[in-house]
């Protein structure tokens, strides 16, 4: 109602007025639409608890303390079948996330290497890239992994097949094995260590501080060049300040391997990575990864060319051109659809019930749900989850979109 | 005229030699586009390595296919060790795939006839060029299509189909009067001719005879699929297009209710609304009502969609320049006017290739149904094709099989969507 | 009549009457159809052919009690039901009864208010391993990946099992059958696990059957039968009595060769008589017809007919009688008299 008209002068208020007078129309509509609204949810809930109570059920969340009785492969956090089902669905959670983060980092990496090279100048490679694109748009992505975790089961070898002198597959430089149960790869420990998680935070400390180093040996070469015009190399003194702490570290403590090697039915030792974990990590990946490529090829052609022409008449290097000018206004583009496309990547991570991987999905919505018949709740526990997630990310997009809104004055 | 302070100068024009061989012809096409620099080279050699791999492996077994053969154990027989495809599958299940494997055979025809009919109804509405007269037999489509795929007495869809007419005309009548006078009249006067109507048309099942009904769980197959698409997204226009008018709306109430679903649908994922249809949605109605399953993933699927409709179409309406709607107003148009009149003939033609992708996503979404024990495409392969003795153990020519329905379908949409989106652009540019 | 989604669509709108009542004897006269669940595909138990057609061992129970209630053992409508959907389907009236190799337990009885009307085939759970893996006992698989399929209470078994024989194993649990066969086939898992006729019906449409063994541990319990709603009594005394008469029957002797002849006039046994209802009232007492129980043995034969038309030895699947055999033959099959 955006016509505005003077009020009649020196009447007062009319019953008529609600329909008639723009001012208090809309109080009226919302009223009757509040009423509707208000009217149809208590028609529905009423039926769902008259449909409830004759079935004798209810809804109580109390199963969530009761034990689970089943056990999950994968598991971030410590688990065993006595745990309760919220601990199950916990650990769901977790679970999906872990999936939804390794797979939106490599979907980045696919989508950008594929947008970047659709671009190329190289006429074969830009048709690849567009059949890689076209057919990962445009085939279901329930299908898609259905097919890569089939080639996953088809074509790895299984445990057993390393067996015995005349064993059909063999380990990969003798140190990892690829199953199809799963990716076995050494796992690296320090001898003379203090025990996993201090060894682990030394290593990040240690990282930490070549990174504050070669920021400062980076700075003062900026500075000489403000001052001197001379940029002095850095190259050397950088990766010195990477490499020697973290290469010192390693050698006192003793840094070592634990290879993974066949013990009864399965590799023991090393880290294991899951053979559902990589189907749907690795298919989530590339599915998304194809649309990521179109993003980002939109990103780069959204820059005009007079940008690139401009830096060069400025006198910038080529390959400066690309850091300092087109991507940051590439990014300006590509960045919010990326958002969504991750956020695309934890509801498809659903799928992940398809090949076996225990994600919230799977243990909330799968199992608890079958062994509990607790329908209504662990659905509803579902859909809070990934909503809570969802409207975080839409928070992040929120944010950022501020942050880099074209400052005009 | 000839200076003749410097010793010479040609006069004439020299004949124009040919280019060096590698700078024209098809050396120099491939010394630009494929060798044009080392690391250019290296790529080139990586992709060739790669088509090399990919047809070393496919095409054998592509080639050497059995198309003839009544099990996969028989099929590996004729093949005798060599690589080879047992399309057999797929020539033996063919109606399964595409129809699910409870449709009664002898009707085939059926469905068949209302997928042709589907291109007929929905060419005026893809082609602006059509004659606009065609429209009306897309208006029938719904209620033809509903009549040849499940079948059963005709009375049915032609007395929702004239109670929707009954609605039309009551809404031509008066809306120019008030647009929510007829609006709102036209809804009640289809609900009291669907009424009276249901009391008038006679009860009676054909159980018998080519048109004989077919309950809706026996649909299945790819044609599950096809109508779920084309289903949802119908339905799923309107409402979303509401939505986004709710959206914008200056209301809050209003607007606030429009966030919260759109917000809400937009965040969970569609499986999960799936299993809602499944095992939670069957509670909201009223006692005894028996909703099937078709109907219940149908309203979930149209929600979900809505949601993303919504969106884009927001879009759309937010690309217009201001100016527009306040022309709408200093033109003395209500609210309904202007939208029906500038504003969303605008803004929906800008949404259309939006549209086109959020349709073309939940057509590919539709296959996730095969998760609720559905036998759309997916869900006939996964479960009786692969659960049958003779058939255990083939997946490539199946999963193929699905794979390149859905591409040609999809593929085509995106290829219209494209076509579309350059004959409306009529900005300048 | 068929309720078809316009109809259904009306119902939503409030515009059509609904046909809710309490009876479901009464629903399923009216609709002419049992609206029968069952699984999504198992072979020997419920799968439908190349031309559609259900057919199986739970699917013959469905038929009899549709040939019990209207006279033709083709009026069903099978619903094909998850582990996930079972339960919600039966409880909302989507089917009439549920016969899909359903374990009864306390909970589901109790809990989530279904009344299991009998057993009609005592499973346990068991575990297939590869003969070339040289085990022979269960107590062996430390360490072992198990394949389970999900939704049914194999994965409670499974981790009771292991927990109380302190051994680890690696739990891999798969949606449907044939996915499960994909796995194991593969070797992505050691073995593979679910109830013992499930394990023989897959062994059994192997390519090499007789490379893979059925360990000697079953490990649980497993009764499996039909089973409906709480609350309507009538209904559940149907179903109940249709499985009891099909086990009787081959108690009897009576077949489906010979039932014609004796339901043509009182036999010699006064049981024979009242079963098929040339004698007393039985059928009416169910509110059915007098040969309700005569339909329901000749539309598959009796228990032991449909036994080894689908599932018995001379079939690909080949399980043996076993627990399943009549209480005369050692067996735990003991029908209450009809009487």
């Amino acid at each position: 109602m955006t016509s505005i008209t003077d009020p009649p002068q020196g009447s007062s208020f009319r019953l008529s007025m609600l329909i008639n007078d723009t001012r208090y129309r809309s109080y009226t509509f919302q009223a009757i639409a509040f009423i509707v609204l208000a009217l149809a949810i208590g028609y529905l809930i009423n039926n769902l608890f008259t449909n409830l109570a004759a079935q004798g059920l209810d809804i109580d969340f109390s199963f969530l303390g009761a034990p689970a009785g089943y056990d999950i492969n994968q598991r971030l956090i410590e688990y065993t079948s006595q745990s309760t089902n919220l601990q199950a669905a916990i650990v769901g959670v977790l679970n999906t996330l872990l999936v939804s983060f390794l797979a939106c980092v490599t979907a980045t990496v696919f989508g950008v290497l594929a947008g970047v090279l659709r671009l190329s100048n190289n006429w074969l490679v830009r048709k690849l890239m567009a059949i890689y694109v076209e057919i990962f748009r445009n085939i279901p992505v329930l299908i898609w992994v259905l097919i890569i975790f089939t080639i996953m089961i088809a074509v790895l070898p299984g445990p057993r097949e390393f067996r015995g002198d005349d064993a059909s597959a063999s380990m990969f430089l003798g140190i990892s094995a690829f199953t199809n149960r799963g990716v076995y790869i050494p796992l690296p420990f320090f001898e003379r260590g203090f025990g996993g998680g201090m060894d682990l935070l030394m290593v990040i400390a240690v990282l930490v501080g070549s990174f504050f180093g070669a920021r400062a040996v980076t700075a003062r070469a900026t500075r000489i060049q403000e001052a001197t015009g001379d940029r002095p190399a850095t190259l050397l003194t950088n990766l010195a300040i990477w490499f020697g702490p973290l290469i010192a570290v390693f050698v006192i403590f003793g840094l070592s391997f634990e290879i993974p090697e066949l013990k009864g039915f399965n590799f023991a030792g090393g880290i294991k990575v899951g053979g559902p974990l990589i189907a749907i990590w690795f298919a989530l990946s590339i599915y998304t990864g194809a649309f990521i490529a179109e993003n980002v090829r939109a990103g780069i052609q959204a820059v005009s060319k007079g940008q690139t022409e401009a830096a060069g008449a400025l006198g910038i290097r080529p390959r400066r051109i690309m850091s300092l000018v087109v991507l940051p206004q590439a990014l300006r583009v590509i960045i919010p659809p990326l958002i969504s496309n991750y956020l695309n990547i934890t509801k498809n991570s659903s799928l992940a019930i398809l090949v076996g991987y225990a994600d919230v999905t799977a243990t909330l919505g799968g199992i608890t749900l079958n062994q509990t018949g607790r329908a209504i709740e662990c659905i509803l526990l579902l859909m809070l989850f990934y909503l809570t997630i969802s409207l975080l990310i839409s928070a992040v997009i929120n944010v950022y979109n501020n942050a880099i809104k074209l400052k005009e004055r | 005229m000839t200076d003749r302070s410097v010793a010479f100068v040609r006069t004439e024009t020299l004949p124009e030699l040919p280019p060096p061989p590698n700078a024209a012809g098809p050396t120099k096409w491939i010394k630009d586009n494929l060798f044009a620099t080392p690391a250019n080279s290296v790529l080139t050699v990586l992709a060739i390595l790669a088509i090399y791999l990919i047809l070393s492996g496919a095409l054998p077994w592509m080639l050497n296919g059995i198309w003839t053969s009544p099990s996969l154990a028989v099929c590996r027989e004729i093949l005798d060790g060599t690589t080879g495809a047992c399309f057999a599958v797929l020539t033996e299940r063919w109606n399964q795939l595409l129809f699910g494997f409870q449709y009664p055979t002898d009707l085939y025809w059926r469905p068949g006839l209302a997928f042709t009919l589907l291109f007929f109804a929905a060419a005026p509405v893809l082609f602006f060029d059509l004659p606009r007269k065609l429209l009306i037999f897309t208006a029938l489509y719904p209620f033809i299509a509903y009549w040849l795929i499940w079948g059963g007495s005709i009375f049915g869809p032609l007395l929702a189909l004239v109670s929707i007419a009954a609605g039309v005309v009551f809404y031509q009548k008066f809306v120019t009067q008030s647009f929510a006078l007829g609006f709102f009249g036209g809804v009640v006067t289809f609900f009291v001719v669907l009424t009276i109507g249901g009391y008038i048309i006679p009860d009676t099942e054909i159980t018998e005879g080519a048109m004989r009904s077919v309950p809706s769980r026996d649909l299945g197959g790819f044609m599950l699929n096809m109508m779920l698409g084309v289903t949802c997204v119908s339905l799923s226009l309107p409402i979303g297009i509401a939505l986004a008018l709710g959206r914008q709306s200056s209301m809050p109430i209003i607007k606030y209710v429009c966030v919260i679903f759109i917000e809400f649908v937009r965040g969970v994922p569609l499986i999960t609304l799936l299993f809602v249809a499944n095992v939670m949605l069957g509670y909201f109605f009223p006692p005894g009502s028996g909703v099937d399953l078709f109907l219940r993933v149908v309203i979930m699927i149209t929600m979900f969609s809505a949601a993303y409709i919504a969106e884009v179409i927001r879009g759309g309406l937010a690309a217009l320049p201001k100016g527009q709607y306040e022309a709408g107003d200093s033109l003395g148009l209500d609210y309904a006017q202007s939208m029906r009149l500038i504003i969303l003939p605008q803004a929906l033609k800008i949404s259309i290739p939006g549209i086109v992708n959020v349709s073309v996503g939940l057509f590919k979404d539709t296959t996730l149904v095969s998760v609720i024990s559905m036998f759309d495409l997916v869900g006939m392969i996964r479960g009786p094709i692969l659960a049958s003795i003779e058939w255990q153990g083939v997946y490539w020519e199946l999963f193929g099989f699905a794979a390149l329905l859905f591409f040609v379908t999809c593929y085509g949409i995106s290829q219209y969507s494209q076509w579309l989106e350059r004959r409306l652009a009529t900005d300048h540019r | 009549m068929k309720k078809t989604a316009f109809y259904g669509a009306l119902t939503v709108a409030g515009l059509a009457a609904s046909m809710a009542s309490a009876a479901t004897l009464d629903d399923v006269k009216e609709r002419g159809v049992l609206n029968c669940g069952v699984t999504t595909g198992l072979v020997g138990f419920a799968s439908p052919d190349a031309n559609g057609v259900w057919t199986g061992f739970d699917v013959g129970v469905c038929r009899a009690v549709a040939a019990a209630v209207l006279g033709d053992g083709d009026a069903v409508e099978f619903v094909p039901t998850t582990g996930k959907t079972r339960f919600t389907s039966l409880a909302s009236g989507e089917i009439d009864v549920l016969a899909r190799n359903t374990t009864w337990t306390f909970s589901r009885d109790v809990d989530l208010k279904f009344e299991f009307t009998g057993i009609n085939y005592y499973d346990g759970q068991g575990f297939m391993v590869p003969r070339d893996l040289g085990v022979s006992s269960a107590k062996e698989l430390d360490g072992a990946t198990v394949c389970i399929q999900t939704g049914t209470t194999t994965e409670l078994n499974l981790a009771d099992f292991f927990r109380s024989n302190s051994i680890s194993y690696e739990p891999v649990p798969i949606e449907t059958n044939a996915e499960a066969q994909v796995q194991y086939l593969a070797g992505a898992c050691d073995v593979y696990t679910t109830d013992a006729s499930g394990l023989a019906a897959t062994r059994a449409s192997f390519e090499n059957p007789g490379d893979h063994v059925l360990l000697p541990e079953i490990i649980s319990k497993e009764p499996l039968g039909p089973l409906v709603r709480h609350g309507d009594n009538d209904w559940g005394d149907i179903v109940r009595w249709t499985l009891n008469a099909l086990i009787a029957a081959e108690e009897l002797g009576v077949t489906s060769a010979n039932i014609e002849e004796l339901a043509a006039a009182p036999t010699g046994n006064p049981e024979v008589n009242r079963l098929l209802g040339t004698e007393g009232e039985l059928g009416a007492m169910l509110g059915l017809e007098a040969d309700w129980a005569k339909n329901a043995i000749a539309v598959g034969g009796n228990y032991g007919e449909l036994f080894e038309k689908n599932i018995g030895e001379n079939t690909p699947i080949g399980l043996a009688r076993g627990l399943n055999a009549q209480w005369t033959d050692g067996g735990l099959l003991y029908t209450p008299p009809f009487r």
